[in-house]
């Protein structure tokens, strides 16, 4: 059991909880689909998972990158799309 | 090589860290987003421009790319068709792709589990596809709630929680016996997961659903953030760590933004996902039976007394967004504040049918950011308010949830807009909120009454106050 990568997992909780609390209510929603774009950083693991020989392994490394990819691409496009209209007088 | 592409790993979590943080003021959001989208293309771009770290041939370019024009496609498709009341559906089902995707990488490194793995690899696979798997079905029901695929109602049967506890025990089981015996049980494990996602989701009713949608994004990051374990177990420490910090801040934030929506509804975590309600009506009020003396108003006289008020506080509720009335709303506020009036807006955490939903469907109207008040910056404006305007909102302007212990509200945290001079609830009817309760509010004495659907009311009341 390696500690150095539990220590690196407690340690990002703590930063997301640091930053996330600052976020206003208004911002909520934007939050959620933007945080959603960034849970699709499972694709760099989609990536790696397609270098496998057998078959079934490949094929499902190949549908972990078409979902993650959902992710990425919608919800920093939703995203983007309602901050655009946030707008002050 | 390896510390370049460490070092890439590295400047993509800032980027998130970065972007998230940026996300604390509207005028930066924007900006904020746009980073953390930098932060993914570069450890996009890093992971398909390096061989593996075990040597092994450089991914298939032509598969993934494939893969990846696909799943743009849908994901674009979506982001750009979907309507802003929506939102809480695509959150909910993006939310399962996450999941999902965390699941299949887990699922493709099992298969290459070999006899004698190393335990640490092992349970990072089992948990990976635990919590992936259970986020994506739990995520396509809720989904499929919030689209009306399938019925809001609570959906409880004889023996449920029963059910639920022999499925976990017998996954618990499984878990603890894979690492020694036979990897073939993750088969159980994954099947498992699957239905405890489905039954645990398919009780809880629609006025629940923004706790249940906070919590599915949660899982998604955890489910990722599992994933990195999984790799990092696999020798791609690097990646893994990416993994790790991005799915841990997702994580936390889906649990504060689920903390958040309990508190507003002043339920505990352990009742919304066990207590099934939102469907049936407890008894034992106080207030039950009790006759309302309720006084009907037209717009015109609504107008006079609009002339006449100085300081306005708009209450929407989900019921302005259904009527479609945000534009409506923000016509009237306009010609108001050009009389020289102050007009704000009070949001309830859950106004919506997810954390800050409201607040989008007013910004979508071009209401500015700067007159929402969330519910502790409004309470006390509430005092030396001339009108409360009540539109489409109920249960959490239910003065019972500070005072009737019966009430199945109470505790509640609400908006106290029986404090203004004037209270303007616009209603379709009489029939009862969300929580299928009376509000005595509306027979109180400072109450008036405006029936009619929200837009059809807000049109004529434009009017009516030009024609004054």
């Amino acid at each position: 059991m390696d500690v150095t990568i539990i220590t690196i997992f407690v340690l990002a909780i703590f930063v997301g909880f640091e930053i996330i609390t600052k976020v206003p209510p208004t911002l909520h929603t934007p939050l959620m689909s933007g945080s959603n774009a960034v849970s699709g950083i499972a694709i760099i693991g989609a990536l790696l998972s397609t270098v496998v020989d057998g078959q079934v392994g490949m094929w499902f490394g190949f549908i972990a990158v078409i979902f993650a990819m959902v992710n990425v691409v919608g919800g920093f496009l939703v995203t983007d799309r309602m901050l655009k209209m946030f707008k002050r007088k | 090589m390896e510390n370049y592409i460490s070092i890439a790993y590295l400047i993509s979590s800032v980027c998130f860290i970065y972007g998230l943080k940026m996300l604390s003021h509207p005028k930066t959001a924007r900006n904020g987003n746009m980073i953390a989208s930098i932060g993914m293309l570069i450890a996009i771009l890093v992971t398909v421009a390096t061989p593996t770290a075990a040597g092994e041939s450089i991914l298939n370019i032509k598969m993934i790319s494939l893969a990846m024009i696909i799943g743009s496609i849908i994901g674009a498709f979506f982001a750009i068709k979907v309507q802003m009341t929506q939102m809480p559906q695509l959150v909910a089902i993006f939310n399962g792709f996450g999941g999902g995707a965390s699941a299949f990488v887990a699922a493709s490194e099992f298969l290459k589990l070999e006899n004698g793995s190393i335990s640490f690899l092992v349970i990072s696979i089992i948990l990976s596809l635990l919590i992936g798997t259970l986020t994506f079905t739990g995520s396509f029901i809720a989904f499929g709630k919030l689209q009306g695929l399938i019925t809001t109602k609570p959906v409880t049967f004889l023996g449920q929680q029963f059910l639920n506890a022999i499925l976990a025990l017998g996954m618990l089981v499984a878990v603890y016996m894979i690492p020694a015996t036979d990897y073939n049980l993750l088969y159980i494990v994954v099947i498992f997961s699957a239905l405890l996602g489905i039954l645990l989701v398919i009780p809880i009713g629609g006025a629940d659903m923004p706790v249940v949608i906070s919590l599915l994004n949660s899982y998604s990051g955890i489910a990722a953030a599992m994933t990195g374990f999984v790799l990092y177990g696999a020798g791609n420490e690097s990646a893994g760590s990416a993994l790790i910090i991005c799915g841990s801040l997702v994580g936390a934030s889906g649990m504060i933004l689920t903390q958040i929506m309990c508190k507003g509804m002043n339920r505990s975590l352990v009742n919304v996902i066990f207590g099934a309600v939102g469907g049936e009506v407890s008894g034992g009020s106080e207030n039950e039976g009790k006759q309302l003396n309720i006084k009907s108003y037209s717009t015109e006289e609504a107008a006079m007394i609009f002339d006449a008020a100085e300081k306005i506080i708009v209450v929407p509720g989900y019921g302005l967004a259904v009527a479609q009335a945000q534009h409506a709303i923000r016509e009237v506020a306009e010609f108001l504040e050009g009389k020289g009036k102050n007009v704000l807006y009070a949001i309830h955490p859950v106004a919506g049918r997810m954390p800050g939903h409201m607040n989008v469907l007013l910004a979508e109207a071009n209401i500015s950011y700067e007159q929402l008040k969330d519910l502790d910056e409004i309470n006390p404006e509430f005092e030396d308010c001339d009108v409360a305007l009540v539109l489409g909102a109920n249960d959490v302007v239910n003065p019972a949830a500070r005072s009737d212990k019966g009430s199945p509200i109470y505790g509640m945290p609400i908006l106290n807009v029986d404090k203004a001079k004037t209270v303007m609830v616009n209603k379709r009817s009489m029939n009862a909120g969300f929580a299928g309760i009376q509000n005595e509010l509306f027979g109180y004495d400072n109450t008036i009454m405006i029936f009619g659907d929200a837009k059809d009311m807000l049109n004529k009341l434009l009017s009516d106050l030009k024609d004054l």
